[in-house]
């Protein structure tokens, strides 16, 4: 048995760290998943929704006035924050909840951390008829209370989860628990490329989409690919999308850009490249944070959706093997490209996205003038008003 | 494969029990819990009051497989500076009281180890063996191969969603003895133990020789009986946890070592019922 190789790895990165119990589920949804891949009546009725619903394809937008302050470089954005729900996240839910109507479940659960996953499973659920329960550290839930909002009028169940820190990894470990005890009548749609095999390869193919879209959008904008692809990485779900369909394209950079919070010497981070120690959370291995005895450690951003120490195993890999390369844009870097952007262009980004913004503010100085960066553009900020008001003190409260 | 456990592993005391005409108490505490001294005054309390064997839970910043009781138990380790060693300290303590010490423990905690250097360091401390929650035997190459090399025993676990290739596969792959999971979740006190545990021992009986020891949701004398009904051993880990929440560490003792002899009765009368 342990001769042959896993299912579900990326070099040593991956593979299925869960209790026994899960792996009956395990087994069908993988079994399911690759039913429906080939299967006509399943792409039509997802090809239906994308473009029916979610709004797909989403548009490309050529940002001048903001690429003017990345050293002159043309700066194209992939505009999945004009998704229904207002997000990339869409992409994958509408397929697992497919899937979960196709394995004959009737309720889905997910955990969220911005909200964008949470509003987005909610979304689908009250669309295809499924009973929805969401986890949500409460520290999320006090910082995202509009999407909690959101998600309880689209008729989810809303759990804030007040164990360890409170955030988007003490969901996953909350959703986990659920998902034991109800597999028999319970989906849970991990809402990244994260968790046990086939999670990673599946949610990845989900959002394939993206970069399909988005390599034929260029090309036929530009008649050239990009030199570089920039997003930013929390678990890597948007990441993944946009990056997989330029893996062959050799000549194209794959650029992920994590959260480094308050600095990397802070501690206060979630970039977990930056000391890449591979270690297993959440079903996977991969990169984590964690201390000398393999004890998870708190990751910090200003975006709930990137405060995560663990990183899906694919991009793990990508950057085990050279193809992709990651960096991080600090709190601070982040709000500046964050407000360049509403005020250049009048398109405001999650907060997650203005990590692959101010990336690609560094990498346009890095490459000048001549360099065609392609950014993927995950979210809307509507969401972070909250968060982006009271750090520029635009109300009054202490950020 | 059959169980071949070492002289000083645990199908020594899962094979005395069975002579005895009785199932074994297996009684889980975690390490550092409610402090370091306490925890290991704890772990001699449950073996000199029936506990046959002791699973030493190492507290984890992430435990999925656990519930509430075990969760703040686990908590409280960590905020008192419980480190991944001193569950050799537990480990030695548990072996001079007189039982095998077992080590229930996330993966990730092994891994950083190093599993090699783990299984050394637990074999040199007088450890019987890991029991591990979150690791399959499809990913535990490297666990498989130091425990033959250190002999200590391998008990991964089976759930009543196994289907009957996973129960060949998984109890084919266990020495000392294979952990039933009695229900679908995570762990704690329940109010009953259901007919799921007792399909799943049967189904499991029928692909392995090996000893099936039941946990999840026992805490009573009673529930201990039904489960020695048709279990070779019964795990309890959340109900005995929960005598030292909220006490001085002496009241506390008493309680676990009565609720200890409450469920060494419940295990002895469980064969003849």
């Amino acid at each position: 048995m342990t001769d042959t190789p896993t299912p579900g790895r990326f070099g040593r990165f991956g593979g299925r760290y869960v209790p026994e119990a899960l792996i009956p589920a395990l087994e069908q949804l993988d079994e399911v998943r690759q039913k429906a891949a080939v299967d006509p009546d399943f792409l039509d009725e997802l090809d239906r929704l994308h473009r029916t619903y979610t709004g797909r394809p989403s548009i490309i937008t050529e940002v001048p006035r903001f690429a003017a302050h990345a050293g002159g470089a043309r700066v194209i954005l992939k505009r999945e924050d004009l998704n229904h729900t207002g997000s990339h996240k869409i992409n994958n839910v509408l397929a697992q909840a497919l899937l979960t109507k196709r394995m004959g479940k009737r309720r889905i659960i997910a955990e969220t951390g911005a909200g964008q996953h949470g509003v987005a499973t909610a979304t689908a659920a009250a669309l295809m008829g499924l009973d929805c329960t969401i986890y949500m550290g409460k520290v999320d839930t006090e910082r995202q209370a509009l999407n909690v909002a959101r998600m309880k009028i689209l008729g989810a169940e809303v759990v804030a989860v007040e164990h360890g820190s409170q955030t988007l990894k003490d969901a996953i470990n909350e959703a986990l628990r659920d998902w034991v005890a109800n597999v028999d009548d319970t989906h849970y749609a991990i809402g990244t490329v994260t968790g046990p095999h086939p999670f990673p390869e599946m949610v990845r193919e989900f959002h394939k989409i993206i970069g399909i879209e988005a390599r034929q959008q260029v090309l036929d904008l530009t008649g050239r690919l990009p030199d570089a692809v920039i997003a930013c990485v929390g678990g890597g779900s948007n990441a993944m999308g946009i990056f997989h369909r330029f893996i062959e394209d050799e000549g194209v950079r794959l650029i992920g850009v994590e959260a480094g919070g308050e600095g990397i010497e802070s501690g206060r981070h979630a970039a977990r490249f930056a000391v890449a120690e591979p270690g297993v959370l959440h079903g996977a291995m991969s990169y984590l944070m964690q201390d000398e005895d393999g004890q998870t450690l708190e990751s910090h951003s200003v975006s709930a959706g990137l405060d995560y120490p663990s990183v899906g195993p694919e991009h793990s890999y990508l950057r085990d093997i050279g193809r992709a390369e990651y960096r991080y844009a600090t709190d601070e870097a982040t709000m500046e490209a964050f407000r360049l952007l509403c005020r250049t262009e009048g398109i405001i980004p999650a907060l997650e996205s203005a990590h692959a913004l101010a990336g690609a503010l560094e990498v346009g100085k890095e490459l000048g003038p001549d360099a065609l960066l392609l950014v993927n553009l995950s979210g809307r900020g509507d969401k972070d008003m909250h968060t982006a008001a009271a750090w520029f003190g635009l109300i009054e409260e202490a950020r | 494969m059959t169980a071949i456990g070492t002289a000083a592993g645990t199908a020594e005391v899962l094979a005395r029990c069975k002579a005895e005409g009785r199932a074994a108490l297996i009684g889980y505490l975690p390490v550092g819990f409610p402090d370091h001294a306490g925890s290991l005054r704890a772990m001699t309390t449950m073996v000199e009051n029936g506990c046959d064997i002791i699973e030493i839970g190492v507290p984890f910043s992430d435990p999925v497989m656990d519930g509430g009781a075990v969760q703040r138990a686990a908590g409280m380790a960590l905020a008192g500076g419980t480190r991944v060693a001193d569950v050799f300290d537990a480990a030695r303590t548990v072996r001079e009281a007189g039982a095998p010490p077992m080590v229930m423990t996330y993966w990730n905690l092994v891994l950083r180890r190093g599993v090699a250097r783990f299984a050394d360091e637990f074999a040199a401390a007088g450890g019987a063996g890991l029991i591990t929650p979150d690791l399959i035997p499809d990913e535990a190459g490297d666990w498989i191969a130091a425990s033959e090399r250190t002999g200590l025993d391998r008990v991964f676990l089976i759930a009543p969603s196994s289907t009957p290739e996973r129960l060949a596969a998984v109890t084919s792959q266990c020495r000392g003895f294979v952990y039933a999971a009695s229900t679908m979740g995570v762990t704690g006190v329940r109010a009953t133990v259901g007919s799921a545990a007792r399909d799943l021992v049967e189904r499991a009986r029928e692909v392995t020789d090996i000893p099936i020891c039941v946990g999840l949701g026992v805490s009573t004398g009673e529930q201990a009986a039904q489960v020695a009904g048709f279990a070779d051993g019964v795990i309890v880990g959340s109900a005995l946890v929960s005598t030292l929440f909220d006490t001085d560490l002496e009241a506390g003792l008493e309680r676990l070592a009565a609720l200890t002899r409450e469920l060494a009765a419940g295990v002895r009368q469980g064969q003849a019922q």
